[in-house]
């Protein structure tokens, strides 16, 4: 007769935990990986268990993310994995006030004193352990070595942790421009701890003893002191239990006491390998129907092709082309006609200028004495640097690029689809120029990494799993949202008992729809054109080109080089460029690339606001290269008469109004916050005060500070980030010591005309509610919120005396000085025309094209815009904002409600944008703003009927303008070759009648 | 799902890019009406009525995956998920063979304020634009919005919609409060079923349907009259966005799941919901000061409607043996203590109320569903629950987010989180 004891098994995302108890005491524990193999793993587990306790009975419990499917089939009892948690510290740490858990995809927080209250991460992935491992794959080390590394960092970069996805796109430019790796980790951790702390705590303060759990916070030290420094927690009060990777099986095996029955091994592994699977997944058409139509397939696309010749031999002109990608780089050298010389295409391990310089060399060592490199170019992230590091003749955008390349194969092409590491991008086609070009935004890229991560995590590597999904008899539906989310969909496919084989071909459809409906949100497949080229290294995966084919029920062209489109693009361009302008490539020569090396070095550009993180790169011949600024200044670079930014203008406009103070001595101090609407009506609010006598206070200047001033009074995670920057704005004023803060609510804005309707976005309107239900220090005293609607002015008078009665205001005393209040607002908008109309007719006398920049008012805070508006002066605009030409036309005819004020300007800027030759817009687009899904797709119609081009850029916190920067140089690209197209047909009929 | 309250002043003829197909009324009888899946016990009601009316409806109870694909690629997929699923779902109807494209008509229900919900309807026409140009979308709304594309709603019809939500809400309640506890596996369906045929046919009448006493009286007993279980489980608050919180298809079937997991959905009504519309309108005159004759209508909407809500409180009240619904000035008060009323755009104050309402009435765990992202309820739903978990430290919020790549797996997890600390 053996013994009985308490079995806890704890089934996460990415790892299996064993715990047993013998009268609540730890006899055995163990950790280990499950590759998503969830099934077997827990078995091969009990066996081992049953090794050590063959005779012995166990009371069972399950617990974990991944483990809810497991115990249904099997009937074996389970716990919530937060409920085990609960129980667990409940037990060995009764003074504990708060836990923290991580584990491999969860990220959970509770708060055990002042109200039990449990968080977990809701649709999110980001900020867990598979966030960090994908990181540390990023960087090409272990997490363990990224832990070390992190540990040596001397600063941080501001990098979005919210998923994986968003991350990247913030470090993979960091690593392209040499930034430290030890840097970089720190940053990542950073990221997950600033994660943790505003997207799940949400508003509760993390204080007093707090408890960390879980995988990552047990083995990664530099994660735990980063939770440590951001909290300020002491030394006593920051506990790492023991045995905190098995804390929560630790939990359910305490559970298990009181609910499980008393099993031996062999039952519980009997009812585990024979439990049911529910049948619940839905599935989808297997991808080939046999290896016949496999074959037919491969031949098919064998004859996109491009002949050889070989480089050893070889005598004459050459042309190279480099690709350096976000996370790959490509490179060819080809003849003149078109013969491929050298290919490579190699993930660039975070050194693209590395790997770069060590493929030139090979190609020197192998290249035929008498072959001449004539020309030579580069596009992709690296673009820049890799240009000054080695001498490259020519840079260029990537999107031009990847036409002339899909040209080469198919002179007619009319659409690509280009799906690369992390990012789609899809160009139409029209008169031999890009028409319209659409990339993924921030939420959905990193598709062809994704795969890779994904196999990787089930003990793949990345060719073999694609290649199990060909056969699969049923493919999984996954989510076609984004990425991330899909992860949670393929745990669920992976509960309900689907295989590896339709799993992998599950994902490659995803990736597709992904594309064509969020990316190209393409209605019908002859939205897309007839002649269609495929490229990108995730196309060459079989499988994803067979999805695609499938979804659009039609046949496409994927060359064979499809991987090295962007590189062969740059070789072509190289070659047309240079005819007649070059004899010699000016790249670095094989002696050169001897001596070459290079250091890097972060520094903060003190230039302006901004405070642009730069990066430094020192060559070894002395020249440097900065990267990360936004403007010229951080470049060293010093430019004079340049043509005024309408951002900065009405940026500074406002700020000044804080320069205004009343006559008298102040009958108090009014703190107005400097976010959402003030943006826009400050004139008003700030002479209105100034009149009543009181001092106006402004917040501060938004920088990254203000946002974590005000982070742990954030509620909604998915709020969109000028909501988020209020909260900082409003400790900023109680900083500053302000009698009150004033901060009205505003269903309606003032009624411009023209539209449906006047209101304000439900968050701008209520936004001073929520601070004041989520901000202990707010109070009725110090925190003003009246409703008001600036359209009635004998209502106004009555509110705003009636919210400040203390001072003895009255109606009366309000109602003459909203005279000179509403004068201030009008003056305000009557500048702004001015100076807009000022700008143009600067711009057209320098022959510069004009931008409107469309946005909301408060898209004009730096820390908003991130400096986009400069990055689109530096390519050579003119920017104007949509509300100094909105009021200058009628309203175009709309097919939406058209009810919002700052909305209302957008559609009739786009008017006026046609009217107007030279102008072009670009819209900037707050991540979360629900309201610009309906107002994109309208502002898109009207500006496309007119045959103007289309470009929305989203923003949020991230800083990196890595892909607005694409998308603005193509929009420059594209135009020139409208322009050039345009001439050349004006030219045609001359000819023709001559 | 949203109210108007402020008049259009310009017309909406729209532009040349969206073809719009106008429902032409005389040949009503050759037309399907298509109806969305939001509240199959009212909407079944609505349907009768309008049959009456020569009107040949049919709800939607589709649920494949298909639907939230069709959403995605007509929609802009940062629309909200209720906008995605309704179109989804109609344009899944549509290509499906089921119906002849060229005699089907779609209903939507319009409300018209400040959330992007008062678009649907011109998100709907931009799908149907180029694929089925010829389909004509019908708007039902009190508000005078889409004058030349409403379904007629005179004062007859509108009267009896009116009380079509109260059987519906009374409906509900009854079936929710008995489901739980129920000794004969489905019988508590089987009685709702033969009721809502019974309110179909008394609809058809010329009063039959108008005596509320009687008719609730009966409604109660019968459901009293069903042998139930004495045991006690938890009792679980609905709350949120109109749509996800009552249609099954949005919210993947939360009320049967809660029922397996052994509680008691509680589910406010839709009356409240419409108190609040007309409230709203009457708090906004109040506010900025701009009585106009509509007020005075609204006003008047707002103490017949009220009026009705009292009588089916205090008949379930005498009748002694369910939970009544809350009285909706009661609501308001609940409102005050946490958030000012003005605010109006989506659920607005109502979501708040409700929760605050739950907690004090004995319901402490709630589910306050809403779509990703939906911009109230960061404010009313996310932005109130530390308040008021602050007033009721014992109660059990969880918030809940539904969107085409949320998988149930995990909302599921969520909820079951929440239960686990259930509190009865």
């Amino acid at each position: 007769m053996g013994k009985v004891y308490d079995l806890g098994i704890d089934v996460g995302s990415t790892t299996v935990k064993t715990v047993i108890l013998e009268d609540g005491k730890f006899v055995y524990d163990r950790y280990e990986r499950h590759f998503s193999k969830v099934r077997e793993t827990v078995a091969a587990q009990l066996d081992i268990i049953k090794g050590l306790y063959p005779v012995d009975k166990f009371r069972i419990a399950i617990t974990g993310s991944a483990g809810l499917g497991i115990a249904e089939a099997c009937g074996i009892p389970f716990v919530q994995e937060v409920f085990s948690a609960f129980v667990a510290v409940n037990k060995t740490y009764p003074k504990a006030d708060v836990v923290i858990e991580l584990g491999g995809e969860d990220a959970k927080i509770i708060f055990l004193t002042g109200g039990v209250e449990q968080r977990m991460n809701g649709s999110c992935a980001g900020g867990t352990g598979a966030f960090i491992d994908q990181m540390a794959g990023l960087l090409g080390v272990t997490p363990d070595e990224m832990n070390d590394m992190a540990l040596r960092a001397g600063k941080t970069y501001p990098i979005a942790s919210r998923c994986g996805v968003f991350a990247k796109s913030d470090i993979q430019p960091l690593l392209n421009q040499g930034a430290k790796k030890e840097d970089i980790s720190a940053s990542i951790f950073q990221a997950v701890v600033d994660q943790t702390v505003s997207g799940l705590a949400q508003g509760r303060k993390i204080a007093g003893q707090v408890l960390f759990l879980g995988g990552p916070l047990t083995y990664l030290s530099a994660l735990r002191e980063a939770f440590k420094k951001t909290l300020s927690l002491s030394e006593d009060n920051a506990v790492l239990p023991d045995k905190s990777s098995c804390y929560i099986a630790f939990g359910a095996a305490l559970h298990a006491h009181d609910l499980g029955e008393e099993l031996t091994i062999d039952e519980a592994l009997e009812k585990i390998v024979n439990a049911r699977t529910s049948d619940s997944i839905v599935v989808g058409e297997p991808l080939f129907k046999d290896q016949a139509e496999y074959a037919a397939f491969i031949d098919r696309h064998k004859k996109s092709d491009l002949k050889y010749e070989d480089i050893v031999t070889y005598e004459g002109d050459a042309y190279l082309g480099i690709d350096a990608g976000s996370t790959t780089t490509k490179l060819v050298l080809i003849t003149p006609e078109g013969r491929l010389l050298y290919q490579h295409y190699c993930s660039n391990q975070g050194q693209p200028l590395d790997i770069i310089a060590a493929k030139l060399k090979e190609i020197y060592r192998l290249a035929n004495p008498r072959l001449n490199i004539k020309a030579s170019a580069v596009t992709g992230y690296g673009e820049e640097l890799i240009k000054a590091g080695l001498g490259v003749d020519y840079g260029i955008v990537e999107t031009v690029a990847h036409y002339k390349a899909a040209a080469y194969f198919c002179p007619e092409v009319d659409f690509i689809i280009d799906i690369g590491g992390q990012d789609i991008k899809c160009f139409k086609i029209k008169n031999n120029a890009i028409d319209s070009i659409m990339l993924n935004e921030a939420c959905s890229s990193g598709c062809g990494s994704f795969i890779q991560t994904f196999a990787g995590a089930m003990g793949y590597d990345i060719a073999n799993f694609a290649q199990l999904g060909l056969f699969a008899k049923a493919p999984v539906e996954l989510g076609s949202r984004c990425t991330v989310f899909m992860n949670s969909s393929v745990k669920q496919a992976q509960k309900d008992g689907a295989s590896v084989e339709d799993i992998s071909a599950g994902l490659s459809a995803s990736i597709i729809k992904n594309a064509v409906y969020k990316v190209i949100r393409a209605k019908s497949v002859d939205e897309l054109g007839k002649n269609i080229v495929v490229q990108g290294g995730t196309f060459l995966n079989d499988a994803v080109l067979r999805s695609f084919e499938k979804e659009l029920g039609r046949n496409v062209i994927r060359p064979a080089i499809a991987g090295l489109m962007g590189a062969l693009g740059c070789a072509l361009f190289a070659k047309e460029k240079s005819a007649g302008e070059l004899d010699k490539s000016g790249l670095i020569t094989k002696e050169g690339l001897d001596d070459f090396s290079y250091t890097s070095r972060a520094v903060q550009c003190g230039g302006c606001g901004a405070h642009c993180n730069l990066t430094v790169i020192r060559f070894a011949d002395g020249h440097r290269f900065t990267s990360g600024n936004r403007c010229e200044k951080g470049a060293g670079i010093k430019v004079t008469d340049r043509t005024e930014n309408m951002i900065e203008y009405k940026y500074k406009y406002i700020r000044d109004l804080e320069q205004i103070k009343p006559r008298t001595k102040p009958i108090g101090r009014v703190g107005l916050p400097l976010a959402l609407s003030y943006y826009d009506l400050m004139p008003f609010f700030s002479r209105l005060f100034t009149d009543l006598g009181f001092e106006v206070v402004f917040s501060e200047e938004s920088t990254r500070e203000t946002y974590y001033k005000g982070q742990q009074t954030i509620p909604s995670d998915t709020v969109c980030y000028p909501a988020k920057l209020a909260h900082g704005h409003i400790e900023s004023l109680l900083e500053k010591g302000v009698d009150f803060i004033f901060y009205p609510c505003m269903s309606y804005n003032i009624d411009e005309g023209g539209s449906d309707n006047h209101y304000n976005c439900p968050v701008v309107a209520y936004y001073p509610e929520l601070l004041k239900a989520n901000n202990d220090k707010l109070t009725p005293d110090n925190f003003i919120t009246p409703y008001l609607d600036l359209n009635n002015k004998a209502h106004v008078a009555k509110a705003i005396a009636r919210s400040l009665t203390k001072y003895n205001i009255t109606p009366k005393m309000v109602l003459p000085l909203l005279n000179r209040a509403y004068s201030a607002q009008i003056d305000f908008r009557r500048d702004v025309k001015a100076k807009a109309q000022e700008i143009i007719r600067e711009a057209r006398k320098k022959g510069q094209k004009i931008i409107v920049v469309a946005g909301r008012p408060y898209h004009i805070d730096p820390e908003i815009n991130h400096g986009i508006h400069k990055l689109i002066a530096s390519l050579g605009f003119a920017v104007i904002t949509e509300d100094s030409v909105a009021g200058l036309v009628q309203t175009p005819a709309l097919d939406v409600l058209n009810q919002w004020t700052y909305h209302s300007r957008m559609y009739r800027a786009a008017r006026y944008v046609c009217e107007n030759e030279d102008m072009q817009m670009v819209q900037l687009v707050s991540f979360g703003c629900g309201i610009d899904a309906v107002t994109t797709d309208e502002v898109r119609a009207v500006l496309e009927e007119q045959g103007k081009l289309y470009t929305q850029l989203k923003i949020d916190e991230i800083t990196n303008l890595g892909a607005a920067k694409i998308r603005l140089r193509s929009l420059a690209a594209a135009l020139e070759e409208k322009e050039a197209a345009a001439k050349a047909a004006r030219k045609a009929p001359v000819l023709q009648r001559a | 799902m949203n109210k108007e309250t402020v008049s259009c002043s310009v017309p909406h003829s729209g532009s040349d890019r969206v073809h719009k197909s106008y429902f032409d009324r005389s040949r009503k009888g050759e037309y399907t009406v298509l109806v969305p899946d939001m509240l199959p016990i009212h909407f079944k009601l609505i349907m009768a009525i309008y049959k009456q009316y020569g009107y040949n409806m049919e709800l939607l109870e589709t649920s494949t995956r298909n639907v939230i694909d069709e959403g995605l690629k007509n929609v802009h997929n940062d629309t909200c998920y209720p906008a995605l699923l309704v179109i989804g779902q109609f344009m899944d109807a549509l290509k499906s063979g089921k119906y002849d494209v060229d005699h089907t008509a779609l209903l939507i229900s319009q409300t018209g304020g400040g959330c992007r919900a008062s678009n649907y309807i011109h998100l709907l026409r931009k799908a149907l634009s180029e694929t089925y140009p010829q389909v004509p979308v019908l708007s039902l709304n009190f508000s005078g919005l889409e004058k030349d594309a409403s379904i007629e709603v005179g004062p007859v019809i509108a009267l009896k919609l009116i009380y079509a939500v109260l059987y519906g809400d009374m409906l509900m309640l009854l079936y929710n409060q008995c489901k739980p506890y129920e000794v004969e596996e489905g019988a508590t369906d089987r009685l709702l079923d033969s009721w809502q045929k019974k309110m179909g046919r008394l609809f058809t009448t010329k009063r039959g349907y108008m005596t509320t006493a009687k008719l609730y009286k009966e409604m109660l007993s019968d459901f009293a009259a069903l042998p139930r279980k004495k045991e006690k489980k938890p009792r679980v608050g609905i709350v949120g966005e109109i749509y996800v919180k009552y249609s099954p298809l949005a919210n993947n079937h939360l009320n049967e799941f809660l029922l397996s997991e052994g509680c008691e959905p509680n589910v406010p009504g839709l009356l409240d919901f419409v108190l609040y519309c007309a409230s709203d309108a009457i708090n906004d005159s109040k506010l900025y000061d701009n009585k106009d004759k509509r007020t005075l209508v609204y006003g008047i909407g707002y103490d017949v409607l009220y009026k009705f809500q009292k009588q089916q409180i205090k008949m379930i009240e005498e009748h002694g043996v369910f939970q009544p619904p809350h009285d909706f000035e009661h609501l308001r008060r609940c409102a005050d203590k946490y958030i000012h009323q003005g605010v109006k755009m989506g659920e607005g104050w109502l979501i708040t109320a409700e929760m605050a309402a739950l907690a004090e009435t004995g319901t402490k765990n709630i589910i306050c569903t809403q779509p990703f992202g939906c911009l109230p309820n960061h404010i009313v739903a996310k932005g109130s629950a530390r308040v008021i978990k602050q007033a009721y430290p014992e109660a059990n919020i969880v918030a809940i987010d539904y969107d085409p790549g949320a998988t149930k797996v995990n909302q599921e997890n969520r909820i079951k989180l929440m239960l686990a600390n259930a509190v009865i």
